[in-house]
């Protein structure tokens, strides 16, 4: 029995750009997402006739709903935004149950989306403020806080990659030692039996049923949704709470 | 001792400190665990006032309990660090 814990492979390189599993699959992902948006909104009427247009819909209101409830009416565009990464990060998370490498385990992509996020941030509040007073923000309450304002404002996109990354690194960690942890009991209490059904038996990890499942409820699909949840309402609040500063 | 032995032993003591420092880091779990039960605590004593609230207090308990996990998170990749990427092996 052997446990390996790794980041994301390398499948190939194009030109000295290296492509690697994360990659690959945050387009499976991706693909996954355009194509289910593609399907549901064909042939839309004024007067919605089938179930797949009322399911569209259904979406798109509570999207527009939540965005609209944390961010006031100002900020209603916003809501594709906040759907496509509440969508993606959900979905990257539950990949990691078909076995694929999860997206969200490597911290690449949660500094990528976290990096889209600050930009947001700066943006509103140079939208705001003016570009004077986002630079005047640096010297609130008084010039001396310089240097721990700029460490917040580092520290925010940090702590939001960092966050949900660790939640589901954390979890794949521990699925692989729990399922490592399985095979080698049921190798061992198995072994036990004398003759050749033992050996035959000891070869199929028969402990793996039940208990992998039931954890892996907790830190695959639960953590994931929540990470997911959490990551859109920061941005939420993070972008509008930068626009109503000034 | 000659040099390849030295070599082995002082890599020996930094992979068993990396291994001791990870399981240090992760005594900040005992932060985000009173934190979260103090959070949980309270949003039980809301709910046993106001049982109609208790959708609203339930979600907005689930998402106070996921930053104050963040700590908890930090030190988590910090052992994950020491214990998968041995960065101070490289140091020697």
């Amino acid at each position: 029995m052997n446990v390996e814990i790794t980041g994301a492979k390398v499948l190939f390189n194009i030109g000295g750009i290296v492509i690697t599993e994360t990659v690959v699959n945050t387009w499976i992902v991706m693909l996954l997402i355009t194509l289910f948006c593609f399907i549901i909104t064909r042939n839309l009427k004024v007067r919605p006739t089938s179930r797949r247009q009322l399911i569209a819909e259904f979406i798109v209101k509570t999207f527009n709903k939540l965005v609209k409830g944390n961010m006031g009416d100002k900020f209603s565009a916003y809501s594709p935004l906040i759907a496509g990464v509440m969508l993606m990060s959900a979905l990257c998370s539950l990949s990691g149950l078909t076995g694929i490498y999860a997206p969200t385990a490597d911290l690449s992509t949660l500094i990528a989306w976290a990096v889209v996020v600050f930009i947001l941030i700066t943006f509103n509040k140079i939208k705001y403020g003016g570009f004077g007073g986002y630079l005047k923000g640096y010297l609130e309450p008084i010039p001396v806080m310089l240097p721990i304002n700029i460490i917040s404002e580092v520290a925010t996109p940090v702590s939001m990659a960092f966050r949900h990354f660790g939640n589901v690194a954390s979890g794949v960690v521990v699925m692989t030692l729990v399922n490592g942890a399985m095979s080698a009991a049921s190798q061992g209490l198995l072994g036990l039996i004398p003759g050749a059904l033992g050996d035959t038996l000891s070869q199929i990890p028969l402990l793996r049923v039940g208990l992998p499942a039931i954890l892996s409820l907790y830190f695959d699909v639960f953590s994931g949704c929540i990470q997911a949840f959490l990551f859109s309402m920061l941005t939420m609040a993070y972008v509008s709470s930068a626009a109503a500063s000034e | 001792m000659d040099y390849e032995s030295m070599k082995l032993l002082s890599k020996a003591i930094v992979l068993g400190s990396s291994a001791l420092g990870a399981g240090i880091a992760m005594i900040a779990g005992l932060g985000p665990g009173i934190g979260e039960g103090n959070a949980v605590g309270k949003a039980l004593e809301a709910i046993g006032r106001q049982p109609e609230a208790k959708s609203e207090v339930t979600s907005t308990m689930i998402l106070g309990v996921a930053m104050a996990e963040t700590t908890g998170i930090y030190s988590l990749i910090v052992a994950l660090i020491l214990l998968f990427v041995n960065p101070l092996v490289g140091k020697l």
